[in-house]
């Protein structure tokens, strides 16, 4: 736009606030709408199911910890793309008469991915969570692996149900949504990690370490497996890029960067999404 | 009042507006005419701030409509085809945008009953039929009594009785001195309801005037006549 545009006469902090209300508003109608779905329950359920299976079959808490957590890395980024997306499409028109009220693009935008994103954190935390405090309470178990495992589990949700969003922005088509997404989910769980490894065997003869570290930064489901295995302290279980981090960074700021590159990592397809929500012709 | 000026959208390579200048003036129906894929959606969806112009000023009463969220409190917008998450009702959406604006609108119960909607309040919107979705987003157009209407085929999907009390609807709110904006391809309905003609061909503004100079215009006394011939492009 080239020409003026009338200022509002709000203040701006009136209006910051007005524009959280509002976010808030359209998060409620989403928290609710989702709450309602039968998917959301079935996930919460699988959840309680297999944690609580894990547990009484594992015996050990930490062990229960390390079988959940490859579950988890597995399961909550394939569910949170396509609950997102699916969410996303499903929703569409209804954004759009969203967007034909008062209120500004951002906060629609905020509002709605919250009112996805928080639902599935919650189930994420009751169905995963509640058979772990249960356990925890009889075990005696090292509460600082279990709430990394909670910590992961919620940032790895927020992660990938914001790239589901912005997958879903920057594709009309649902089925080609579809397509990226999975890739995405393929890629970051099972062929990143296989490529590491090649990387790792070709350059055996090299001081690769430092290279292994910039590499798993770009893998957020790397990282939350270095973040949970860190607190377990068992090098043995971390796998080559854990045991890298570890050797590099020592235990506890090893945690710091794994945790600081995580939240990073959650900031970026929200900001992305944001970005190209602002920009969409609806 | 709505204001255009030198309003141009390119989507990809196609340019859909290209240099639009109008007004749409209190009191008065403008219907906006023209054949598929002429503009008339894009158009009416960058007054809402829904599509972003790429150049040009739109001004809603002053305020532009260019990601400028207040300029859509002037705005009651009804689509063509009206979605609505399945999992609601009628009364709860209708509580929900309420709540969504901060505004309790003393016209809901009266809008209900004059559309008639009191018996489907209580259903999930999935269950509803298209004619129902259309008398609920009726009433959420007209429910915040906007100095602006868009109206994108009122009509489509409204049994008789339905349609005819929108039609009064929308008669009386020009009377109360609204601005309206309504793209239609029923020649009863603008007969009925437009002022003025606004003809959209391939991005440019080609006519505007009264159904009464499209007739002379054209030579042709049918009114669906007379437009076939404008958007064959032989009148102009």
């Amino acid at each position: 736009m080239i020409l003026s545009h009338p200022q509002t006469t709000l203040e701006p902090r009136a209006k910051r606030r007005s524009a959280l209300k509002s976010a808030l508003k359209v998060m409620k109608y989403g928290f609710f709408d989702l709450l309602r779905s039968r998917w959301i329950i079935i996930y919460t359920l699988f959840f309680l199911a297999v944690t609580s299976g894990l547990l009484y079959f594992g015996g050990d808490a930490n062990q229960a910890v390390l079988s959940t957590l490859n579950l988890v890395l597995l399961v909550v980024p394939l569910i949170s793309l396509v609950l997102g997306l699916s969410y996303y499409y499903y929703t569409r028109d209804f954004v759009e008469l969203i967007l034909t009220q008062p209120i500004g693009r951002s906060s629609v935008f905020l509002g709605h991915f919250s009112g996805l994103a928080l639902p599935l954190v919650a189930a994420f935390l009751l169905g995963s969570g509640l058979p772990f405090l249960l356990a925890g309470v009889r075990q005696g178990a090292d509460w600082r692996v279990i709430a990394s495992l909670m910590v992961a589990g919620t940032l790895v949700s927020l992660i990938f149900s914001a790239l589901a969003f912005w997958i879903g922005l920057l594709n009309e088509e649902r089925v080609k949504a579809l397509g990226i997404a999975l890739g995405v989910w393929l890629g970051m769980t099972m062929i990143y990690d296989g490529l590491l490894l090649l990387f790792s065997i070709l350059m055996q003869a090299y001081p690769i370490e430092r290279s292994l570290i910039i590499l798993s930064l770009f893998n957020p489901i790397d990282l939350s497996r270095i973040l949970v295995l860190l607190q377990l302290d068992t090098a043995a279980l971390m796998g080559y890029t854990g045991a890298v981090f570890q050797r590099y960074f020592g235990s506890n700021l090893g945690i710091l960067a794994s945790l600081g590159s995580l939240l990073i990592w959650t900031g970026l397809p929200v900001y992305l999404g944001l970005r190209s929500f602002k920009r969409k012709n609806f | 009042m709505v204001s255009l000026k030198q309003v141009s959208k390119t989507f990809g390579n196609l340019e859909v507006l290209k240099g639009i200048s109008a007004r749409f003036e209190v009191g008065k129906i403008t219907a906006v005419i023209g054949p598929n894929a002429s503009g008339k959606t894009t158009l009416m969806k960058s007054i809402l701030g829904l599509v972003l112009t790429d150049d040009g000023q739109i001004l809603v009463n002053g305020e532009s409509a260019f990601q400028n969220p207040v300029s859509r409190a002037q705005i009651g917008y009804m689509p063509q085809k009206a979605q609505f998450p399945d999992n609601l009702k009628p009364i709860e959406l209708l509580n929900w945008v309420q709540d969504l604006r901060d505004e309790k609108s003393p016209r809901l119960h009266a809008l209900i009953d004059y559309f008639q909607l009191g018996p489907q309040l209580d259903k999930p919107l999935r269950v509803l039929s298209g004619g129902t979705r259309q008398k609920v987003s009726a009433v959420l157009t007209f429910l915040f009594d906007p100095p602006v209407l868009i109206l994108d085929e009122p009509s489509a999907g409204l049994d008789p009785l339905a349609s005819s009390r929108l039609k009064d609807k929308i008669l009386e709110e020009k009377r109360r001195g609204k601005v309206i904006i309504l793209t239609s391809h029923v020649m009863s309905e603008l007969e009925e309801l437009a002022d003025e003609v606004l003809f959209l061909l391939e991005g440019h503004i080609v006519f505007q005037g009264t159904l009464a100079e499209i007739r002379e215009r054209t030579g042709e006394q049918k009114l669906e006549r007379a437009i076939a011939k404008l958007m064959e492009g032989r009148a102009l």
